[in-house]
């Protein structure tokens, strides 16, 4: 018999390690390119962020990254945007991805909690290295925070259920770039 | 690839290097690291730059940081209301003396010895004044390097050279086109207010590619043809511009507009008639009523006038507008080899709060990085660059030819300006409008003849001396 504290580690161990394997297959999704498949991972009423970051005096942090639904964003947008980001790479037309980017989307220090309103919550860092054409090549490090909600319609590989996997529903990615390095965001994160 | 030391001296850019007559440029203007000095001497420490909009420095004190050529500005509103740019460099040993990107401050500290300047400008304090300087270093004459400003409309814009005409002057031909910018939908010179925040990023090219593309480059349609298979326009249906289920059903001239000899250029198109407001917005009514009624009172103020629809340009040598986008880019220089983008986008400001919205979301998935259509405008850039860079390459010109000899002088309205050309659909007229006035600056001594580097308190005394 596991003591009530020990049933609760193996509960947070459980949870971190779906919340890891759910990331492992986003990655693996977006590195080779199925783009469909990872737009299923995303819920219809996604929140999709990633702010501009400023340099701020001492003790006025709060303001260093611009502001979700009022301020510019390097994004600020829903499926309906990423869904048509997805449809202008897969045209072949779309030069700034034309051929493709090879990427490796990597995370680490991974927190899992859960929310209050039913949502896991995570937090991690990323790297993100794209390499293009021939020499082009970018590094995108960051934070990156998500709501993760169950949907009684996505399967749960976990416990190998047709309901219960997991879904973003909002991600903020706060990239450690002022000037953004890259002539481009044409990957997603 | 080694590219020469081209510069003054070896060749002139009229005629030469630039060699419009034949429809040529070489390709060693985006590449030289010769020329590209000369620029920075005779193009950006002469021309009006855009350094901001007055919605970003609302309140006294308010200050941002901007750029001119390669080097940081504060733009800031001082105590007394009044707009100033002044060189973020300390005249002691020139450590930026403004660290931030934005804030409020009535003072400007250096770090590095702590020489403090207002946000007048002028010198406060200097540590050690007395067991250091004696008290015999004059403050009066160390204070910021301050420019000449303006704000035309709202936008401002600075200038490094006391001869270079004012501001207007400058804009010569193109003051009916950008006017018809600063105008808000609704047709009146009501406020703009800016987004918070400026899109900054890195390209690999040379300032230039951005510039003249945004001055009148309709040709290159082809390469947003994946934009224009996905729903991009605010409207939610298929194109990228508000404008295009307007003018699918309405007959226009789309016109390239280039004044000369100034440089500049303008896009946009006529209606051939008064065109019919187009429900764009039905799914919104917020915004549907308010373009419906900017769209009444716009005609109203306009009459006759509102026939024309500015798509946006180039005001020479490195700032862009966009209408409709309602965006400023600044093609800042940064080595031949990179540019450094700057965009702000704006609002009307009385606008409804959905009104704003449905113009950010549009603006941040059609301009900049993550931008659906500058996206590959910037891969053709990078790649025209590196294609400027090889040794058999260099040896063969670009080619500017497109409609030359077809200008039209004027167009058969008077009000669009007697002296514009004017030509239609497509052309490479703007390009040469551009680059003709490009050889001319860079064909002149360059201003460090007339001001040496010591006397280079003139402008900042002068500035100060006119308050």
């Amino acid at each position: 018999m596991n003591t009530p504290e020990e049933n609760e580690l193996l509960q947070s161990l459980l949870r971190r390690y779906e919340v890891e394997q759910f990331y492992n297959a986003e990655a693996e999704m977006l590195d080779s390119r199925r783009f469909d498949a990872w737009l299923d991972l995303l819920a219809d009423d996604i929140r999709y962020w990633m702010p501009l970051a400023s340099n701020q005096e001492a003790g006025n942090w709060a303001a260093e990254y611009s502001v979700e639904g009022k301020d510019l964003n390097w994004f600020d947008e829903g499926k309906f945007e990423l869904e048509q980001r997805v449809k202008q790479i897969q045209t072949g037309l779309h030069w700034a991805e034309e051929p493709v980017s090879r990427t490796t989307h990597m995370f680490s220090n991974l927190q899992v909690d859960n929310g209050d309103d039913g949502t896991i919550r995570t937090s991690c860092r990323f790297l993100v290295y794209r390499n293009r054409t021939e020499v082009e090549t970018d590094f995108y490090v960051g934070k990156r925070r998500d709501h993760l909600r169950r949907d009684p319609l996505r399967r749960d590989p976990l416990r190998q259920r047709s309901g219960g996997g997991l879904k973003i529903v909002r991600r903020e990615v706060l990239l450690d770039q002022n000037v953004l390095l890259s002539k481009n965001l044409t990957t997603f994160f | 690839m080694s590219e020469k030391n081209l510069g003054s001296g070896s060749r002139l850019y009229s005629g030469d290097l630039i060699n419009l007559d034949q429809g040529l440029i070489s390709r060693d203007i985006f590449t030289a690291q010769g020329i590209y000095d000369d620029e920075m001497e005779r193009i950006f420490a002469r021309a009006w730059l855009f350094v901001g909009h007055e919605s970003q420095v609302p309140e006294p004190g308010d200050y941002i940081l901007s750029r001119m050529g390669e080097e940081s500005v504060i733009f800031n509103r001082d105590r007394t209301g009044k707009l100033r740019v002044m060189l973020n460099n300390c005249r002691h040993r020139g450590m930026r003396v403004c660290r931030y990107d934005k804030g409020n401050s009535r003072k400007f500290m250096c770090p590095f010895h702590a020489w403090t300047y207002s946000d007048l400008g002028d010198l406060i304090a200097v540590p050690k004044m007395e067991t250091g300087y004696h008290n015999e270093l004059d403050r009066g004459e160390w204070g910021l390097i301050q420019a000449r400003v303006t704000s035309y409309r709202g936008f401002v814009f600075a200038c490094w050279d006391e001869a270079t005409p004012d501001f207007e002057t400058y804009l010569g031909d193109l003051r009916f086109y950008f006017d018809d910018y600063c105008e808000l939908p609704d047709g009146s010179y009501d406020d703009w207010e800016a987004f918070g925040g400026i899109f900054k990023w890195k390209m690999p090219c040379n300032w230039k590619f951005g510039a003249e593309n945004f001055g009148g480059d309709y040709y290159h349609n082809p390469s947003h043809a994946s934009v224009d298979q996905v729903i991009l326009s605010p409207a939610g249906t298929k194109g990228r511009h508000t404008y295009d289920d307007v003018t699918k059903k309405q007959e226009a001239w789309k016109l390239n507009i280039a004044i000369t000899p100034e440089g500049h250029n303008a896009r946009g198109q006529l209606f051939k008639d008064d065109y019919e407001y187009m429900p764009t917005y039905q799914e919104m009514a917020v915004v549907e009523d308010y373009f419906r009624e900017c769209y009444a009172k716009r005609q109203e103020r306009l009459g006759e006038k509102a026939r024309w629809y500015g798509h946006g340009g180039t005001i020479f040598p490195n700032v862009s507008y966009s209408n409709g986008v309602q965006s400023m880019g600044t093609w800042h220089p940064s080595g031949p080899h990179q540019t450094e983008t700057w965009r702000i986008f704006l609002a009307p400001k009385a606008a409804p709060d959905e009104v704003k919205n449905v113009l950010r979301h549009y603006v941040i998935r059609y301009q900049g990085p993550s931008g659906l259509t500058e996206q590959d405008d910037m891969e053709n850039w990078g790649s025209s660059h590196t294609g400027a860079r090889g040794t058999i390459a260099r040896r063969y010109d670009f080619n500017y030819s497109m409609g030359q000899g077809y200008e039209q002088k004027g167009w058969p309205v008077e009000w669009l300006g007697g002296n514009v050309h004017a030509t239609e659909d497509v052309s490479e007229q703007n390009q040469r409008a551009y680059y003709t006035r490009w050889a001319a600056d860079m064909d002149q001594p360059p201003t460090s003849d007339r001001i040496a580097p010591r006397h280079a308190t003139t402008t900042q005394a002068a500035v100060r001396a006119a308050e």
